[in-house]
């Protein structure tokens, strides 16, 4: 086996192989900064909670129509939108904060979701909709994962410096401006759709892991919002594609190889990142003289 | 002419008054210092200024201005530190109302920042990361960020809490010069002699208003210890106040002076 093979030879010769890679690459775009924002607004366990949310509602479109993407598409983003909705209501007129009111209605989502699928589908079926597959993923879901991303760009370059207020300086943003509420909601829409573009290679439940790992693993090797928004890009792009090579040369699912890979990649940048373990360790001892 | 007129105000938490009765004004371009033991609700009134706090009774007239045209430096700033941000991005926060949400910051908008920098001693301190500042340069790039707001209306809450001497010198120049070019000042401060020396206004609080006027007559001898008596903790059983009979406990309503006399 030459490095043809190893390498090139599954994405040109299988064209499911192809768009897998152009979909995982396409949604790496954009879930690289929004996971960058949900991390730095310490909302990673929010991105899971909403990915779980999601279930239901993909469910239920699958439900109506089987295995078909613009139905499950759609159920997964309005069964998000309405428990961030809700939970970020019951926040605001209650005691509860709004992780645990998340928690509260993710739980009960993704009871629902499983119910419904186990109503209808089969095992297999059931572990599409949590897992993914990439035999999913035909022309119109390349077509829908590049519809959300185009958006999530264009929103993200309008949110950015509300989004960085926001997450600086809240009280701030507040004295000078209604759009803090606003601008929460949006956002957590936009984590909703990408994380509604993931789940036909990744499944619901991995969807979340190519936002926040890359994120994660970026932020051991720079500073900057924006370095860390490009790094976490390129790092979910890499993961995409040798998860991909993983998944075929070893004949495993795909979604758990992207992930792993890119757990593996936010391990290894734990310990050697610029900023990591290692290297703050062995921080030299000298200082100078101003 | 005044600039905020407090209207019977009473400010507070879960039905606890941290600011009972409140009446009187602040005098456009005033330069007015409020002062009172710990608890006696002087941050609570700035809150209730700005809006983030609705209150139990009375209210708040702004004139000429909206809640937005105020600047406001917090007792506690709720900065996340850890954020990847640099001391230049949090100042150009402060253009937000003048530059618009979306519109990029400027030529023009990095000199006066740079200025605004240099007025609180921190030139050369663009760049560098907010993780890395001390207690008291954050405390003074946020002064910085009240300079770039431009505002015509400023509530600092104890801005001096972590500064050094020679700062706070320089700092209290910047308040004559901000109430020199017309604009209403508002200060939370513990200290005294700084008070005399530097703030034409006083407004002393004890939960109730002890007394508010020209400092000289608001802040005697008698006033202070006044105002040191107040009982810190609320009372779990204190009866409901009802807004329809007169009220029947003893504290004055209105006090020495009251009205920001001007
Ligand atoms: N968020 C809150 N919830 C409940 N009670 C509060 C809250 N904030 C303040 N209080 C109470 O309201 C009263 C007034 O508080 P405030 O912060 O206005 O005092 P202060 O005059 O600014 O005191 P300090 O000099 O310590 O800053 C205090 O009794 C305080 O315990
Ligand atoms: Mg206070």
């Amino acid at each position: 086996m030459n490095l043809y093979d190893l390498f090139l030879a599954p994405f040109m010769q299988f064209g499911f192989m192809t768009r897998a890679l152009a979909g995982a690459v396409i949604l790496s775009l954009s879930a690289g900064p929004v996971g960058v924002f949900l991390m730095l607004r310490r909302m990673s366990l929010t991105g899971d909670a909403m990915a779980h949310a999601i279930l239901p509602g993909a469910a239920a479109g699958f439900l109506v129509s089987g295995l078909a993407i613009l139905p499950m598409t759609l159920g997964g983003f309005a069964a998000g939108l309405v428990v961030a909705v809700l939970s970020g209501l019951v926040s605001r007129f209650t005691i509860q904060r709004e992780d645990n009111s998340l928690a509260a209605f993710y739980l009960i989502s993704l009871a629902l979701g499983v119910m419904l699928v186990s109503l209808k589908g089969s095992n297999v079926d059931l572990m599409h909709v949590l897992f993914g597959t990439v035999l999913a993923l035909n022309n119109d879901a390349l077509i829908m994962i590049g519809a959300i991303v185009t958006v999530s760009l264009v929103a993200l370059a309008l949110l950015w410096r509300p989004l960085v207020a926001e997450c600086l300086d809240p009280t701030f943003l507040r004295s000078v401006s209604g759009a803090g509420q606003p601008v929460h909601l949006l956002f957590l829409a936009l984590v909703v759709i990408n994380l509604v573009g993931g789940f036909q290679a990744l499944g619901t439940l991995l969807a979340v892991g190519l936002m926040m790992l890359p994120a994660a693993a970026a932020r051991f090797w720079v500073r900057s919002l924006e370095a860390m928004c490009a790094l976490a890009i390129a790092i979910s792009v890499v993961s995409s594609y040798l998860g991909l090579l993983v998944s075929y040369h070893l004949s495993v699912a795909s979604g758990p190889a992207i992930i792993l890979v890119a757990g593996a990649i936010y391990v290894l940048s734990m310990l050697f990142g610029s900023r990591g373990l290692v290297s703050s360790n062995l921080r030299p001892r000298r200082h100078r003289v101003a | 002419m005044s600039a905020i007129v407090i209207d019977d105000l009473t400010l507070g938490y879960e039905g606890h008054p941290a600011v009972h009765h409140l009446n009187g004004s602040f005098a456009r371009g005033s330069l007015t210092a409020v002062m009172g033991p710990n608890g006696s609700g002087k941050s609570t009134l700035l809150k209730g200024i700005m809006g983030a706090l609705k209150p139990l009774g009375g209210k708040v007239v702004l004139d000429g201005f909206g809640q937005r045209d105020i600047a406001y430096l917090p007792q506690i700033a709720e900065i996340d530190r850890s954020f990847p941000a640099v001391v230049a991005d949090l100042l150009a926060l402060g253009f937000w109302k003048r530059r618009g949400a979306f519109s990029a910051i400027r030529g023009v908008d990095h000199r006066e920042m740079e200025a605004a920098l240099a007025r609180v001693g921190l030139s050369g301190f663009e760049r560098r990361t907010i993780d890395t500042l001390s207690g008291g340069q954050l405390q003074r790039a946020l002064f910085a960020r009240v300079l770039v707001q431009d505002a015509p209306v400023i509530l600092l809450d104890e801005p001096f809490a972590a500064i050094d001497e020679r700062t706070v010198a320089d700092l209290t120049d910047l308040i004559t010069h901000w109430h020199g070019e017309g604009r209403t000042v508002i200060a939370v401060l513990h200290d005294a002699e700084l008070v005399q020396a530097s703030f034409p206004q006083t407004l002393l609080l004890a939960r109730e208003p002890i007394a508010w006027g020209a400092t000289a007559t608001a802040l005697t001898a008698d006033n202070l210890r006044r105002a040191r008596q107040m009982v810190e903790a609320w009372d779990d059983q204190a009866p409901w106040h009802d807004h329809d009979s007169d009220h029947s406990h003893g504290h004055h309503h209105h006090p020495a002076g009251s009205g920001g006399a001007h």
